[in-house]
């Protein structure tokens, strides 16, 4: 039995479900491509950050070698998308999100985050922004 | 914006549920309209995948956060990535009421 693959970390799933060719061919029975969720944000990291494969695999807490095999996969599938004319779907994929644990100290409760570009966090059941966030799962 | 409230009984004075997947009541509220809704979860006698079924059952509502005791791994995982907020009072025993009022106050 093969080894099972380890978690891939994402930031955020894609915004988008997937994309369609304009055109002739146009669901006229074209097979999608299925790009999991972990080529995804491999080709983000590096093509849309810009970031070498070793800062981006320590971000998906992958070995280089792993993410350098993802992100081969992603370009690949991505080419075969773009010549054949084929439906690109995001799916699936052995991954987690990240999402980040706060502590509100005035409620008290825990929640998590997720817009992760907004800087101020306030609490969501009584809006104080008395918070710190929590390194460690404790539940 | 929707709310859902994991609820151990049917009225609004009920404590809440610190079950997910398996608590007795869904308690949708709409900030809103301030409408409130009973559901009781079909998932809670199931032996196996009460989480996800509950989470299929939560998001078809089209919920941005959710309110429980304590949420199971596979849980997390999903509402990460349906981008639903997940929050965990400390205290056990707030009843519904008590977290519905804390949304109303935030809209004045």
């Amino acid at each position: 039995m093969a080894r099972p693959k380890k978690l891939r970390k994402l930031k955020n799933p894609p915004i988008v479900k997937g994309f369609s060719p304009i055109g002739k061919a146009t669901g006229k029975g074209q097979e999608p491509i299925l790009i999991n969720y972990d080529e995804y944000e491999a080709l983000r990291l590096a093509d849309y950050n810009m970031s070498n494969h070793l800062q981006a695999s320590v971000k998906m807490q992958i070995s280089r070698a792993t993410f350098t095999r993802i992100y081969a996969h992603a370009r690949r599938k991505l080419a075969t998308a773009l010549v054949e004319g084929r439906p690109i779907l995001f799916q699936g994929g052995p991954v987690y999100f990240d999402s980040q644990w706060h502590y509100c100290r005035q409620c008290p409760c825990y929640f998590n985050h997720l817009e992760k570009d907004e800087k101020t966090i306030a609490c969501p059941l009584c809006l104080s922004t008395d918070i710190t966030s929590c390194k460690e799962k404790i539940f | 914006m929707k709310i859902a409230i994991t609820s151990s009984g049917n009225s609004p004075d009920s404590v809440m549920d610190s079950r997910f997947g398996r608590c007795m009541y869904f308690v949708f509220y709409d900030t809103k309209t301030g409408a409130m809704e009973f559901v009781p979860n079909p998932n809670k006698d199931a032996i196996e995948g009460a989480g996800p079924a509950s989470v299929q059952l939560v998001a078809s509502k089209g919920v941005d956060k959710v309110i429980s005791g304590e949420f199971g791994n596979k849980v997390k995982a999903l509402f990460d990535s349906l981008k639903v907020q997940l929050i965990i009072p400390e205290n056990p025993s707030l009843t519904i009421n008590q977290i519905v009022d804390k949304f109303v106050k935030q809209q004045k």
